[in-house]
């Protein structure tokens, strides 16, 4: 297939990826901010939401206060803001327009349907009226087009290239996640932390991170415990069977890297593969012990690594 | 008063035999459900997204500069024996304009007999002398064709068709005839039911079978490709649509590079090679190192290739020299000349105001005429006499004199009307017919083509880009 349809149909799924990321972390956000919580808790929420997707400084540009209406705007409907929800949906359906005869006419049909009727929804207000319901929505469609791609595309290199681009993002947005939320808490949370005294208004905070990559109930019914942040921490980064986790996302990566492998790729796979193990073997008290922040910094290099080697090997060739 | 043809009543409640079919269905639709139907298909047309583009506009919904060409919901209906004879007088036509073509780039015989002025040719600035001498697999050069029909009243009442215009470089609209034939059928499946309706879906079938046909000759399995300009051009749609319909790559110039004598594409998998290039992008950018240096649309070396036969092209370079409309006024004598025969479609009686009898007519009658830019497309460009303006006639006399030989004039032609809806209810617009030939192995036509309809009350331009819209065109099989 040619290397730049390739490209935008990596770009495509990652931008619809990000946008579905989006809406469900300012969903989370939202709905813990209608607890009764101090302000500065609701305002930490905010400032992780921008934090997450390295965006202080350019929301401080446009906004004099991290207020949710602000942020929301922000994330959800400016399109100066590469990474609000209405960018990313553009950005997933230009690419898939520039390749349309590439998709499948459900999936096509999808992706731009859903950029048509999302603006529907921003002109009639439904964002305003319900915000919740918005979020809901776009993680609805996300979900959608993942499932007409499998459903309907051929198996062959196009539909790799959409579920490595769908991983890789995934992998980045769970990780930038944690990274975020385990800091919110005060220092290097895991040196303090005992397991007996975990504060009340945590089990707000863990389960709004569970909820955020739908883990929550997969939680209760893997651990059958209470929540606890180092199995939050597992659960997300090292289970296979958590389909948001790191783990899961980086087999789905090598899996099908493995599947449109070229000869210039063997680097890439080693590095991919190389990540995966360190997953697949790697143990939580080990991570915690050496710092998680640590941790997910070095794994987010490493996903932007793989990400610039595939761009390499398949996508821009020179 | 002025004569009118109108399509489907031949006089006030008065059905043409071949419309009645359909007048007793529209009798019996209610405006409601004929209102709800239009909605439908235009919701369907933007979320299948048939749209094209206009360039620096912007629409409200942040769909860009995307637009949907309006879609009219009664059909244009033509019999099976007025098809029959056009059908083989386009096969006529664009056999003698592609014999044409080969005799420019070679022999030259038509010049030398003085049927065609040497000079209209050689200066001519779609004459391409890159082209002399090169060799092409069935000596064809316009592979796809698109050849502009209008149907004109005449003072008798009757109707008389003739060719507008020639168009053999990239001919677009192909992909309006076929959406708007799935969007008549899955709207109206019972008037399919109750008519003969020749079938049109196979088109990309017969394309494909045209590109693979004129591959160069020592390719066993050539490898097809569509090249487009990319997204932002005004037929993106249709690129895209034809290539997916053939199950061909579309690609862009940074795709393409030239090595070691012959064209090749990048893919995941190391560089392909490619045999046949349906190219929608023109001459002037096809390759940055022969034409355009500027060019970003096509492949550097692609010329080179060309000329040595490791590559097709569809269409040739060099066509726009037969499809200009300077030319035009000779295509019945080359048809005369190459095939012996006698022309069975009619040109329009054209003014060449690069002759000085004719200028003078011309200049003489610019409130009756129609007078064109000789390179002009799109309805750019031209002066519609009888719909113009005394200062606006002033000011193209300045143009025309300025420089006579850019332009040919012909009367204004009564052109044929369909019913069509409008704001105030179904009233008659005017309408053009593009049928699509396709020259390879032989030369194949799909029934009907793509129908133009000038929305506005009284206009009889037809171009999307100046307001005019687009309906199903049925040839009824008898």
């Amino acid at each position: 297939m040619l290397s730049r349809t390739a490209d935008h149909l990596f770009w495509m799924s990652r931008y619809m990826e990000r946008a579905e990321n989006t809406a469900r972390m300012l969903d989370v956000n939202y709905q813990t901010s209608l607890l009764p919580q101090s302000a500065d808790r609701a305002q930490q929420g905010w400032a992780g939401v921008l934090g997450i997707s390295e965006l202080t400084w350019a929301f401080g540009q446009k906004h004099a206060e991290m207020t949710p209406e602000n942020v929301m705007h922000f994330m959800v409907r400016d399109e100066g803001n590469p990474s609000s929800i209405v960018s990313c949906l553009r950005a997933a359906r230009e690419n898939a327009r520039a390749v349309r005869g590439t998709l499948t006419t459900e999936l096509w049909e999808t992706t731009n349907q859903t950029w048509l009727e999302f603006n529907r929804m921003l002109r009639e207000g439904t964002f305003d009226r319900d915000p919740a319901a918005l979020f809901e929505w776009v993680k609805f469609r996300s979900h959608l087009s993942r499932g007409v791609s499998v459903g309907t595309m051929l198996q062959d290199e196009a539909l790799h290239f959409i579920r490595i681009g769908t991983f890789l993002e995934r992998a980045d947005n769970t990780a930038r996640l944690l990274d975020v939320k385990f800091h919110a808490l005060a220092g290097d949370y895991f040196g303090a932390w005992e397991a007996d005294d975990a504060p009340e208004v945590d089990f707000y905070h863990w389960s709004a991170i569970l909820r955020s990559v739908s883990g929550f109930e997969i939680y209760r019914k893997v651990y059958r415990n209470v929540i606890r942040p180092d199995k939050v921490a597992e659960l997300l980064i090292l289970r296979p069977d958590m389909p948001r986790s790191l783990a899961a996302c980086m087999n789905a990566v090598v899996d099908n890297l493995g599947l449109v492998a070229n000869e210039n790729s063997g680097e890439t796979q080693r590095r991919a593969g190389r990540l995966r193990s360190d997953l697949q073997f790697g143990r939580i008290d080990e991570i915690l012990a050496t710092g998680l922040h640590a941790f997910l910094t070095q794994f987010l290099d490493r996903v932007n690594d793989i990400g610039a080697g595939i761009s390499r090997d398949f996508l821009v060739p020179a | 008063m002025k004569p009118m043809f109108d399509e489907m009543q031949a006089a006030a409640g008065q059905v043409r035999a071949h419309y009645s079919g359909f007048d007793r269905w529209l009798q019996q639709q209610s405006p409601a459900l004929m209102a709800a139907r239009r909605d439908e298909a235009e919701m369907i047309f933007r979320r299948v997204g048939i749209t094209f583009a206009v360039y620096g506009a912007k629409d409200e919904d942040g769909s860009g500069t995307e637009r949907l060409i309006p879609f009219d919901l009664i059909p244009r209906i033509i019999p099976n024996d007025e098809w029959l004879r056009m059908q083989q007088g386009l096969a006529q036509r664009v056999t003698a304009l592609n014999r044409f073509l080969h005799d420019v780039y070679h022999d030259q015989e038509i010049l030398k007999a003085g049927i065609v002025p040497r000079d209209q040719v050689i200066h001519n600035a779609q004459f391409r002398p890159e082209m002399m001498g090169v060799d092409l697999p069935g000596q064809i050069y316009s592979h796809i064709s698109g050849i502009d029909i209008v149907r004109a009243a005449q003072p008798d009442g009757s109707g008389t068709y003739y060719v507008l215009e020639d168009n053999l470089r990239v001919p677009s609209g192909v992909s309006y005839m076929l959406e708007n034939r799935k969007m008549m059928m899955r709207l109206f499946p019972e008037l399919f039911a109750q008519h003969r309706i020749a079938p049109v879906a196979h088109y990309p079938d017969l394309l494909l079978e045209t590109l693979r046909a004129v591959a160069p000759p020592s390719v066993n399995e050539p490898t097809v490709v569509v090249l487009t300009p990319g997204m932002y051009n005004s037929a993106y749609f249709e690129h895209a649509f034809l290539a997916q319909q053939m199950g061909v790559e579309l690609v862009e110039g940074q795709d393409l590079f030239v090595k070691d004598g012959f064209v090749y594409m990048r893919t995941t998998q190391g560089p392909r090679r490619v045999d046949v290039v349906y190219r929608r992008v023109d001459d002037d950018f096809l390759d940055p190192t022969a034409f355009r240096p500027d060019s970003t649309l096509g492949c550097a070396g692609l010329l080179d290739v060309y000329r040595k036969g490791n590559i097709s092209l569809c269409n040739a370079i060099g066509t726009g020299v037969a499809d200009d409309k300077s030319i035009y006024p000779y295509v019945p004598k080359m048809v005369e000349f190459y095939l012996g025969e006698k022309p069975i479609l009619e040109n329009v009686p054209t003014y060449l105001c690069r002759e000085a009898d004719d200028l003078k007519y011309v200049l003489d009658h610019l409130g009756e005429l129609v007078v064109k830019e000789v390179h002009g497309a799109g309805g750019y460009g031209m002066l519609v006499g009888p719909a113009s303006t005394k200062a606006e006639i002033e000011e193209f006399r300045a143009q025309l004199l300025a420089r006579p030989s850019n332009y040919i004039a012909q009367p204004t032609l009564a052109l044929s009307t369909t019913p069509t809806f409008v704001e105030s209810g179904i009233a008659p617009r005017h309408i053009d017919l593009r049928p699509f030939v396709l020259s390879g192995k032989s030369v194949q036509t799909v029934p009907g083509g793509l129908t133009r309809v000038a929305l506005k009350e009284g206009s009889l331009v037809v171009n999307s880009s100046q307001g005019g819209g687009t309906k199903d065109t049925w040839v009824l099989e008898s």
